[in-house]
């Protein structure tokens, strides 16, 4: 198990190595002269140029401006905005708590219905199984951006039961705000989860054991949850922690639709106006934040699984 | 031998659950509408796609305009006819892209095996921790909108899914007695995987394929969404989408959603057929 | 005479409709008295295990099945879901095939021996020690320890008595071993036999015995069943049965049988096992059978006493005499 974990933290490690090296150099894989670019091709004063050769370093030899910069990131010195001219981990803080609030909502109705509908599925062949499947065809087959549009229309100009746009304040009014993008969000993901759920569970239903338990008189629902669901638990879990670590980067597309100011939004606006300490910042912040939720996943199996766990040797 | 399942629960695949062959016809000639749309947009299309006709700004669907005009006073029925365009030769290239490149890595990594192997699943696990989406928006950070950052982060971000399938494919065929045949025989190595192992287990790629079309269909019309694929006035779904949005609260619903419908069914169908395909190919192995 | 534990009384069965639906048991009649070790022989696809496994009501989806099963005296075809899990948890259990694929693989031993008391009220503390002595009445050393491990700990045949412990935890006076020794090595095969005739005489249990292994089955048994294509063409003891089949198929299956010692060399059954479905409208083993003549083909024997036996072959009389 230890070996297990240091492996996998070597794994993380080497990942944020490669990802920090892509995002540093691709200031200097872009054409063109890097403070240009740095300033976002805008014409800046001589002073505005030096400032950001010196904050960059860019007068030392790239390996040397890399170690530099590493530093910098990792002592929580993200840099400044050219855009905002602020600092990026103020930026960035004062997003958080929108994006992480979107991303929980969704990440909770992703697997609430994905698991109830896919269950469902499961369980009841024919009428129940044949809706679960087309509604789940067409959730998997919306993108977020469309979702989004759909739902304003419906929800917001139509019935004026959600606001269309905007981030809210107070418990209520981010709940209200953010229950549009959060159903925009989840809905492709919710529509895959579903499909994994009755798969996996459909495959654990056929097993001898399944039988077995219910051979020796133990109720349909607790063999449902204790030897269906609980068995179907490996595939459901990967696929759990592949999208929500995958949400993260997804906000952007509903932070757009919806105009949250957000990370999501932030990184897109950054990337428009090629304001690249923000966008360097938030791509770190999110290869982090995948590489965390997918090393839970990997932790989360050997519970899940103990014939996945290699401590205890064979026995008797 | 009395192992006798008692609940015959044949995990039926979606894709004959729902209706069989009939439903892959359907698909199939659904599809045929935004490729014939694509090919033939000038021929088709009522209006030029830029052509601005400001007294029908923001109409609704009419004899004029079958549904309607945007904010500009464009037709939107000429703009999805031509966005069809880039709609799916965004996602053709990907595909294609990371079909070939896929196949090759996958079929090299599992006949010469050993480091280069090793070498790269590693790389291939990189990319698998990286968020496609991120990727794509970065290189377009770095290299500016258009149709070819997108393109290009998606089709490295899909070779591996083709990569993988392709490798574990190829090492399961690579142990069946023809190949050692032909081994024997004094072929090469690579005459063996070009003429007999890639015709083998392309219809597995090739189902996978078509299901990560439509996928890559969604990731491409999402970047254009954000205004990082075709730039303006060109007509593409997804930007057509966002320039829609802003009429939806103005009360004009078909800007945004008739190409946003486009997207949907595009992908639905590709789905089914992506799914009806690799479910032939895993009876054909039974 | 008492009514006897088991009484099936003309089961037939048949498969759910659509492209499977064919009948798999045929006018089935067999009963197992307290303390008897009763075995139901014959080839895969006879239908001795949907026979079993319809003394539990597990009948496969969609399957339709007429007569009776009464234990006890009650039908268990005609019971309530509710009285069906009463049996099961009480009455009737069953050691099944395949240990690997009976335990479900990610819960803890305990988990698998408890579950049925559990279901039943039994409190968790109470349910751990009984669990602890079953263990150790099936042999395994350790029970405290074994309850925590997982299945991938333990040996075939290890699992299998667990699955044995589990089947006797509800005190049942009825016990159906469906092929309990085929998924074993051949060295562990005998000590799970042992078990399980060691475990019936102390419990004073009846068991319902069903393998295609004439020979153990005659070598443990009280009285054996001989079934062929869904319809039991012979019934007699043990040792009448082995030293004298009335049935061709019987007298086939112990010809073939492979033995230490003997001068002669076994002898296959000619042809292939039919199912009920595919059986002509006469004999099914008529195909297949050396004494056959040409009514055998057109007409079904009729179950009858012949020798001390009962035996369904037009010919039993005659080739009783041989």
């Amino acid at each position: 198990m230890a070996g297990f974990l240091l492996r996998r933290a070597g794994g993380i490690l080497a990942t944020l190595l490669v990802t920090s090296l892509a995002v540093f150099g691709s200031v200097h894989l872009a054409p063109g002269d890097p403070a240009t670019f740095l300033l976002g091709g805008r014409s800046a004063s001589p002073e505005a140029v030096a400032a950001i050769e010196a904050q960059y370093h860019l007068d030392d030899p790239l390996p040397v401006q890399y170690v530099k910069w590493a530093g910098g990131v990792l002592t929580g010195d993200l840099g400044r905005s050219v855009q905002f001219r602020q600092d990026v981990a103020d930026l960035i803080l004062a997003r958080l708590p929108t994006t992480l609030w979107l991303v929980g909502y969704a990440a909770l109705l992703i697997v609430l219905v994905g698991l109830t509908l896919g269950a469902l599925a499961a369980l009841r062949p024919g009428a129940v199984d044949r809706l679960v499947l087309v509604g789940t065809g067409v959730a998997t087959a919306t993108p977020a951006f469309v979702a989004a549009i759909g739902l304003v229309s419906l929800f917001s100009v139509r019935l004026g039961w959600f606001p269309a746009f905007g981030n809210g304040s107070g418990l209520g009014g981010r709940i209200s705000h953010l229950t549009l993008p959060a159903v925009a969000l989840a809905l492709t993901f919710t529509g895959l989860l579903a499909r994994v759920t009755r798969a996996s569970m459909l495959e654990e239903l056929g097993r001898d054991h399944v039988e077995v338990a219910r051979s020796r008189g133990i109720p349909g629902s607790a063999v449902v949850r204790r030897h269906v669901l609980r068995n179907a638990l490996g595939p459901i879990t990967t696929v759990t922690g592949t999208v929500v670590a995958g949400l993260l980067v997804a906000t952007s597309i509903v932070e757009t639709a919806f105009g949250l100011s957000g990370i999501g939004q932030l990184l897109v606006g950054s990337v428009t106006v090629k304001d690249f300490p923000v966008v360097q910042a938030v791509s770190l912040l999110v290869v982090l934040a995948f590489a965390c939720v997918n090393l839970l996943v990997d932790l989360a199996h050997p519970l899940i699984d103990p014939r996945l766990s290699h401590a205890k040797g064979a026995a008797s | 031998m009395t192992v006798l399942p008692l609940r015959r629960h044949r995990p039926s695949t979606p894709a004959r659950l729902l209706g069989g062959d009939r439903l892959v016809t359907a698909a199939l000639a659904v599809l045929a509408v935004p490729a014939v749309a694509a090919v033939c947009a000038p021929l088709i299309a009522p209006y030029a796609p830029d052509a601005v006709d400001l007294s029908a700004t923001l109409s609704g669907a009419g004899a004029e305009h079958l549904l309607g005009a945007d904010q500009s006073g464009r037709d939107v029925l000429s703009r999805l006819i031509h966005g069809a365009r880039t709609g799916l030769l965004g996602p053709l290239l990907v595909v294609v892209v990371s079909t070939v490149a896929g196949t090759l890595l996958g079929v090299a990594a599992a006949w010469l095996g050993g480091a280069f192997d090793a070498l790269l699943s590693r790389a291939m696990d990189l990319v698998f921790s990286f968020p496609a989406l991120l990727l794509a928006i970065l290189l377009v950070a770095v290299s500016g909108p258009g149709l070819t950052a997108p393109v290009l982060a998606m089709s490295v971000a899909y070779a591996p899914y083709v990569g993988r399938l392709a490798r574990s494919a190829a090492l399961q065929e690579k142990t069946r007695p023809y190949i050692q045949a032909y081994r024997v025989q004094g072929w090469s190595g690579w005459a063996i995987c070009l003429w007999h192992l890639v015709p083998n287990i392309a219809p597995l790629v090739l189902a996978q394929s078509v299901t990560n079309f439509g996928y890559a269909l969604m990731d491409l019309a999402a970047l254009s969404f954000l205004g990082f694929g075709v730039q303006p006035p060109t007509a593409d779904w997804g930007a057509m989408v966002n320039e829609g949005a802003a009429a939806l609260l103005q009360g004009a619903m078909l800007p945004a959603l008739a190409p946003g419908a486009a997207i949907v069914i595009t992908v639905v169908a590709f789905g089914i057929v992506g799914e009806a395909l690799a479910d032939r190919v895993a009876r054909r192995e039974r | 005479m008492a009514a006897p534990l088991l009484d099936i009384e003309d089961l037939h069965v048949r498969l759910a409709a659509g492209r499977a639906a064919r009948p798999v048991v045929d006018g089935v009649s067999l009963h197992v008295a307290s303390g008897e070790t009763v075995g139901l022989v014959g080839e895969s696809g006879s239908g001795k295990s949907v026979t079993c496994r319809a003394v539990l009501g597990l009948l496969p989806r969609g399957a339709a099945a007429t007569g009776a099963v009464r234990v006890d005296g009650s039908d268990v075809l005609a019971m309530s879901a509710a009285r069906l899990r009463e049996l099961r948890r009480h009455h009737v259990a069953m050691v099944f095939q395949d240990p690997r694929a009976a335990v479900n693989p990610i819960r803890r031993i305990g988990d698998f021996v408890t579950e049925g008391m559990r279901a039943a009220g039994v409190p968790r503390e109470a349910a751990l020690g009984r669990a602890e002595d079953l263990l150790e009445s099936v042999g395994i050393r350790d029970p405290r320890t074994a309850l925590r491990r997982y299945p991938h700990e333990f040996s075939g045949g290890m699992l299998q008595r667990v699955v044995i412990a589990a089947a006797l935890a509800g005190e049942p006076r009825l016990l159906l071993a469906d092929e309990p020794t085929t998924a074993l090595d051949v060295t562990t095969q005998a000590e799970v036999v042992s078990i399980l005739a060691r475990l019936r005489a102390e419990r004073a249990m009846g068991m319902l015995f069903v393998t295609h292994d004439l020979e153990l089955a005659a070598a443990i048994c009280d009285r054996v069943y001989v079934m062929y294509a869904g319809r039991i063409v012979e019934a007699q003891s043990a040792d009448g049965l082995f030293a004298r089949p009335r049935h061709p198929y019987t007298a086939g299956l112990l010809g073939a049988t492979p033995r230490l010692g003997s001068e002669l060399p076994p002898r296959a059954v000619p042809g292939r096992p039919v199912s009920l479905a595919e059986a002509p409208a006469g004999c099914a083993f008529a195909a297949r059978c050396a004494h056959a003549l040409p009514r055998c083909a057109d007409e079904q024997p009729v179950q009858r006493e012949v020798g001390g036996a009962r035996v369904s072959c037009l010919r039993a009389e005659e080739t009783a005499d041989d």
